[in-house]
């Protein structure tokens, strides 16, 4: 019985470290090639949530809603670059907080404005309710298995892009050095917007595959990008695959800290204090691992090649 | 010349504006983030009040000045302060969050004003925080649970397991649930609050130790959220799910909107139901429904009956509301009709009020909603009042 809790948990925080990829991956991009610090990346999660949860309400079909948003998604994510974010570039990361910072006002206000404060609650279709047999006496929901999968399937297809793509070698090439990558004649302003575009969708597909499990709400992204960023400080700024790897060890050190920190606590803490030290200690778990990598190794577990403390 | 007269024209009318009314009436709730969605139901049902009233309070004209606690305790704090200090506020009322409450108490009560809780009941303000102008419309937080308890007992629940969120309102439902509950309670798990929306981890270790039932609390939009995954993960139809402040007219239509049907039928306990039988309930929700389309929540009521209770205390003392002493020994007396039916107020002033079950069903148009049934705590009072010594 035991080992089948742990391998459920495992299975969590998987998914979770699934949804923080899916973040990290276009936060991580549009900070280490376009030096900018998005704190409204965390508002493209609830937009995505929110237009893609709409799309599947209106066609009936999440599968629909899913795709149909991803143009919609790299749309408004460079509309946003083109329009707000492209005068940043040159300030510093300060003004960058602050005019991101009332970005993520301005999203959360007119979502308000369009969906009500009330949030949305997108149906699950019936094909993916349930839950499967994994072997071994593990069930576990659907639902949650498909999300790793897509997730899974999603990080392959950036990592062909990013490795293998002409494209892919000029995101690599803005990470290492954005000066020179520039002087040898990469058309910068297009490479960011599609950039951001990409992001943008990465971070509305997170949204909105969440959505069915935890329903969209304002703000609902904020949360989501605080721990974007310490995916993204343990994993390395610009490299995708640390963010790759960094997301999946959060996930599941996040979770498997919720799950047994208090049993563990148990053995030597009365059972009120473990009681309420656990949820306390289990949700600075992550953030002791990042202080911990920030001291050993502050560039990162993978900074991008050639990536230097300038950028 | 002309621009003198302008101006002055201008002082004149900033100056006329806000005195208009004889009495005014802080109401804090929280009108932003997604919780905006209680504080909505409050406030309508606040307006529907003033309508009913005629805006006024024996001969005084009344005005209500919401200030937005944007579900924080510190922000709470703060718009409470701009209540007293900017706008003057004769009485304070409102709170749904226990936390914003506790910190927001002592600014009304050290200015020497009326404090009256239309939703929040937290155990300190109870028993040894009570205060002799402190005023609780509602419950006290743990009288609810309590409730819950007795109904897990009849049923003959063996085994329980628990997950609520880690602030003051969550652990109070819990204690009120252990208090009274014989079974043995094989879990617990207290969640990051407000945050949390995904409770994979609690889940898994709910299967793992397949308890007889389930007890959560979860108000607001979370709950939906966890009772869809709650089904997702295959226990809906395995394990019992009981809960307070989680099935109400705000979740509902998101639940009947997520077609998760397995809630029709969930049990809860509650004070107040949307069909319970007297005249001035029936009245409020007649015209809640009629005026904003839907059901009103318990949030809802409680805030309407808050207006009237004022409004009994203010025809009291003859509408003059400076009249601390007398204000208070009206609202002891509670004389006013509750949309609960009969309760009075206790020697801690929460009520002693019976607590009923209450059943998710299905209106005649289609829509749910939640029915009141048999009587499971009769003439409660909370466990905390023997704990208050009040001055006055």
């Amino acid at each position: 019985m035991d080992y089948i809790l742990l391998v459920e948990q495992l299975l969590n925080g998987f998914q979770l470290g699934i949804i923080l990829f899916l973040m990290a991956a276009g936060l991580t991009l549009v900070f280490g090639i376009m030096d900018l610090v998005n704190l409204a990346h965390g508002s493209l999660f609830m937009i995505g949530a929110f237009v893609g949860g709409t799309l599947t309400l209106v066609t009936d079909s999440l599968v629909l809603g899913a795709v149909l948003m991803v143009p919609a998604m790299f749309a408004i994510g460079v509309l946003v670059e083109t329009i707000a974010l492209r005068t940043l570039y040159r300030r510093s990361h300060l003004d960058q907080v602050l005019a991101t910072f009332g970005l993520i006002l301005f999203f959360n206000e007119a979502t308000r404005l369009i969906w009500g404060p009330a949030g949305l609650a997108v149906p699950l279709p019936e094909f993916l309710e349930g839950t499967v047999a994994l072997g071994a006496g593990i069930t576990y929901p659907l639902y949650r298995v498909v999300i790793i999968v897509i997730g899974l399937l999603v990080a392959l297809g950036l990592y062909l892009l990013v490795a293998q793509t002409r494209f892919g070698m000029l995101v690599r090439a803005g990470a290492s050095n954005r000066v020179m990558a520039g002087a040898l004649g990469v058309n910068i302003p297009v490479l960011f917007s599609l950039v951001f575009g990409i992001g943008a969708v990465l971070a509305g597909l997170a949204g909105l595959i969440i959505t069915p499990i935890t329903q969209a709400a304002i703000g609902m992204g904020e949360d989501v990008l605080i721990l974007a960023f310490v995916v993204i400080v343990i994993g390395g700024i610009g490299s995708v695959r640390g963010a790759f790897v960094a997301a999946l060890l959060t996930g599941i050190i996040d979770t498997m800290g919720r799950s047994f920190l208090d049993v563990v606590l148990l053995l030597f803490l009365p059972a009120n204090a473990a009681e309420s030290a656990g949820p306390a200690l289990s949700s600075m778990l992550i953030y002791i691992l990042m202080a911990g990598i920030l001291f050993f190794r502050p560039q990162g577990l993978f900074p991008p090649r050639g990536a230097t403390a300038a950028s | 010349m002309l621009k003198r007269l302008a101006a002055a024209a201008a002082v004149a009318a900033i100056a006329s504006s806000p005195a208009s009314a004889d009495i005014k009436i802080g109401f804090v709730t929280t009108l932003t983030t997604p919780a905006a969605v209680i504080g909505r139901d409050m406030r309508d049902a606040v307006e529907l009040a003033l309508e009913h009233i005629d805006g006024r309070m024996g001969s005084e004209t009344v005005e209500v000045i919401y200030g937005d606690d944007e579900f924080n305790a510190q922000k709470g704090k703060q718009a409470t302060e701009r209540l007293i200090l900017r706008d003057d506020v004769d009485l304070v009322t409102g709170y749904i969050w226990s936390n914003v409450l506790l910190a927001s108490a002592p600014v009304v009560l050290g200015a020497g004003k009326i404090l009256i809780s239309a939703n929040a009941g937290p155990a300190p303000l109870a028993g040894r925080r009570c205060h002799e102008n402190f005023f609780n419309i509602s419950w006290q937080n743990d009288q609810t649970p309590m409730a819950l308890g007795e109904l897990l007992n009849r049923d003959g629940v063996g085994s329980l397991y628990i997950v609520a969120p880690n602030y003051v309102a969550g652990q109070n439902m819990v204690a009120g649930v252990e208090r009274v509950f014989a079974g043995e309670v094989v879990g617990k798990d207290m969640t990051v609050w407000p945050s949390q929306r995904d409770w994979s981890a609690e889940l898994s270790k709910i299967k793992a130790a397949g308890p007889e039932g389930v007890f959560i609390f979860y108000p607001g939009p979370a709950g939906p959220a966890f009772v869809k995954q709650y089904q997702q993960a295959g226990l809906i139809e395995t394990i019992p799910l009981f809960s307070v402040y989680t099935f109400d007219s705000i979740s509902l239509p998101l639940f009947q909107e997520a077609r998760i049907d397995a809630v029709l039928g969930s049990r809860m306990t509650q004070f107040w139901a949307p069909d319970m039988e007297n005249e001035q309930n029936q009245r409020f929700v007649a015209a809640f429904r009629n005026k904003y389309g839907r059901y009103p929540s318990l949030y809802a009521a409680q805030s309407y009956d808050s207006m009237f209770f004022i409004k009994s205390a203010v025809e009291a003392v003859g509408g003059n509301i400076q009249d601390v002493d007398g204000m208070r020994a009206a609202l002891r007396k509670a004389e006013f009709p509750s949309v609960r039916g009969q309760f009075r107020i206790g020697s801690n002033h929460f009520p002693i009020q019976n607590f009923y079950e209450r059943r998710v069903v299905e209106d005649a148009n289609g829509n749910w909603t939640t029915s009141v049934g048999p009587v499971v705590l009769e003439d409660h009072q909370d466990p905390y009042a023997s704990q208050c010594e009040m001055g006055g």
